[in-house]
């Protein structure tokens, strides 16, 4: 087949999109499929056309790359593509709509107080800290609503450190997030079509908690797959996984970020629809634990591209 | 370019001496000349760029958990080269006269009281890169006494010596040393390009011996080809007018740059005053993180470097910028300062509207992260 890997994009996480988008293509090549890299750029539209790929492998990450965008214009382009659809995408991308979904739906997720920044400019949300600090406690995390990576992620400790954190997650979206924290254990479950694979625990080095860098350099945090849980728990956790994959209407693949509390119970903190793909990320490490190696891993998710497409063509004829 | 193809293509396909050629080692003396300079032939290296000779001396010196000491903010391209040889870096203070020498003799009795001593200081002594001061001709006399006193060698990185837009001509330490203590790093990247790769290094025999056996193990020698452009570059005589022209166009930009700065950036920015080099180093309040402003400005189409990268613990310097005024033209500066001063006055209102007509108290002064103080008012004196 001919395989479009769209990567790059002008997000943030263009480095890292790289990475992932580097071993996609060796993987497809060693599958015998025509491989064609391209940058999303603004010729990305018209690459497309005069290419006619087979499917589109999306290897973008971040706003511009997993927010529905590129999706929707494949779907205008009738190319089936990896990953879960358009509608999916947008509900993963805005953690604060997941949030709300997750929560209809019963799955947990720590509690939350979500504004924009004209809250805080015109409507003087500032007056509400205290009430948000009776109800969330400290340390509470501040996010920007749509970002990947944990950029722009942000501890405050106390209410002095609440302002800061603040302008820092502003500069990346101007939606953010007020979360409770959650101590305990950092897990990631990776749904493979429905099912999820392997759990792996995330142990960072303490002064590298949610570090944009440490999550890429190799050796900085420590994983641990299959992640060393009770079969209760692990049970407990996996279904917490798919309930979120199914409440945000994911299909072929996405990553759950959960925090295992010290009872014992999953938290979701954010669904990842296009969860990277580089060597020290934690889709494939999950996968390989399955026993699925990464061009198998490829060629599956190649599959399921191609086959939601014929489903939908049937269900519209 | 043709005329190498025509007549040294022979020549310029071959390897060459690893410490260069002695034509190329002439043009780096008439390079030194110009800033009153005049080492000898046999003490020169000739290098892929600046950056390798910075690298082969750390190489040659540094041994794993040695003091290395150097400017905060440095250059930010020491920090891989110290850190990847494993040294133990300490950075001294500046101030608009460059680093505080007095806090460096501290150091220095500190460590040795410790029984320890630095390996090398390293300097970007004119222009700096990223806070654009220059050290005061009284403290690189201080410097280069005590590089003498306490036998400590001196990296003088001068990649911007040569573009002074105002004021007078500093002495280099190597010429005020007289290349006892002081080793000479160079480049042409500045002066006629980077991508040609051409840089140097001038060091006292022993060190040099060592350098070259890193340099032959590194890549045996600088690209032959690169040197005979540059040679053909310096034979042509119009690089001192090149380098005129350069002062001309950088000293507008410079002057685009300060003016636009004061015109957009809020009052409670504060930045270096440049006279000559490539940089302009902004200070803001400690509660904006420049790394996490840089991700606004993308979204503005304007980019700048975060201070943190000067450092070498990676979290100072959190509050500060680094400006390029050289690549752009006056108009593109202008507007790229403005949306910059833009993105930061609407943080940096976001931050009063939350803190001050609220409930919040103001969070409690803390210690300044960064640990060049600027420097002067950011209005009225020039």
């Amino acid at each position: 087949m001919r395989v479009a890997v769209l990567k790059g994009g002008s997000s943030l996480e263009r480095q890292v999109s790289l990475r992932s988008a580097a071993r996609v293509e060796d993987a497809l090549a060693s599958l015998g499929h025509e491989v064609a890299p391209i940058d999303a750029d603004s010729d990305l539209v018209r690459s497309l056309k005069e290419l006619r790929p087979d499917v589109a492998f999306i290897a973008l990450h971040g706003p511009g790359g997993e927010d529905g965008t590129p999706q929707e214009l494949l779907e205008i382009l009738g190319v089936p593509y990896t990953g879960p659809g358009v509608a999916a995408c947008i509900r993963c991308m805005d953690k604060v709509l997941a949030k709300h979904l997750l929560r209809e739906a019963g799955v947990p997720t720590p509690d939350w107080v979500a504004f924009n920044s004209t809250a805080f400019r015109e409507l003087g949300a500032a007056d509400a800290l205290e009430e948000i600090e009776a109800r969330l406690g400290y340390p509470l995390v501040v996010k920007p609503a749509a970002q990947g990576s944990s950029l722009g992620v942000r501890f405050a400790a106390s209410r002095d450190g609440v302002p800061e954190a603040l302008v820092s997650a502003l500069s990346y979206d101007d939606r953010v997030l007020l979360e409770r924290h959650v101590p305990g254990r950092e897990l990631a479950v990776s749904v493979l079509d429905g099912d999820p694979l392997p759990i792996v625990e995330a142990r960072p080095k303490e002064e590298d908690r949610f570090n944009y860098e440490a999550r890429y350099e190799i050796g900085r945090t420590e994983y641990i797959c299959p992640a060393d849980l009770p079969d209760d728990v692990a049970a407990d956790v996996r279904d917490a996984a798919s309930r979120t994959y199914s409440a945000l209407g994911c299909t072929g693949f996405a990553r759950v970020d959960l925090m295992l509390d010290t009872d014992g119970r999953p938290d979701v903190l954010e669904a990842n629809a296009i969860p990277g793909l580089t060597d020290t990320s934690l889709f494939p490490m999950a996968a390989d634990a399955a026993g699925i190696g990464f061009e198998e891993l490829v060629s599956r998710i190649i599959e399921l591209a191609v086959e939601r497409r014929g489903a939908a063509e049937a269900s519209r004829t | 370019m043709t005329r190498i193809a025509q007549e040294s293509a022979a020549e310029a396909l071959q390897y060459g001496p690893t410490e260069g050629f002695d034509e190329t080692k002439a043009a780096v003396r008439m390079v030194m000349e110009a800033e009153g300079m005049s080492p000898e032939p046999e003490d020169i290296i000739v290098t892929t760029g600046g950056q390798q000779a910075l690298d082969l001396i750390a190489k040659t010196l540094v041994d794993p958990g040695d003091v290395v000491v150097c400017e905060a903010p440095t250059y930010p391209g020491a920090v891989p080269v110290f850190c990847s040889y494993e040294a133990e870096t300490h950075q001294v203070p500046m101030d608009d006269d460059g680093m505080r020498v007095d806090q460096l003799e501290e150091l220095c009795e500190r460590l040795a009281s410790e029984g320890r001593k630095p390996k090398f200081i390293y300097s970007v002594p004119s222009f700096q890169n990223p806070a654009g001061v220059t050290l005061s001709l009284e403290r690189r006399r201080r410097l280069v006494e005590l590089a003498h006193m306490r036998e400590i060698l001196v990296i003088e990185d001068n990649p911007y010596g040569l573009l002074r837009y105002e004021g007078e001509a500093q002495a280099p330490l190597y010429q005020l040393d007289g290349g006892d203590y002081v080793i000479y790093v160079g480049t042409l990247s500045k002066i006629l390009s980077p991508g040609i790769r051409i840089g140097w290094a001038v060091a006292p025999p022993p060190v040099m011996e060592k350098i070259a056996l890193g340099k032959q193990a590194t890549d045996l020698c600088t690209s032959t080809l690169s040197q005979y452009f540059a040679l053909e570059y310096f034979g042509e005589g119009r690089w001192r007018d090149y380098i005129g022209s350069l002062r001309e166009i950088y000293r507008s930009r410079r002057d685009a740059m300060l003016e636009a700065l004061d015109r957009h950036f809020p009052p409670q920015a504060t930045w270096t005053r440049p006279h000559g080099g490539l940089f302009v180093w902004a200070t803001l309040p400690d509660y904006i993180d420049t790394s996490d402003l840089l991700a606004k400005a993308l979204r503005e189409n304007v980019a700048f470097v975060p201070g943190a990268a000067a450092y070498v613990d990676g979290r100072r310097g959190s509050n500060s910028m680094r400006l390029n005024f050289s690549a752009s033209t006056a108009d593109e500066i202008r507007e790229g300062v403005r949306r910059i001063g833009a993105v930061l006055s609407e943080q940096v209102q976001l931050y009063e509207t939350i803190t001050s007509e609220h409930r919040l108290p103001q969070p409690a002064q803390r210690e300044p992260s960064g640990d060049v103080v600027p420097f002067r008012a950011p209005r009225g004196e020039a």
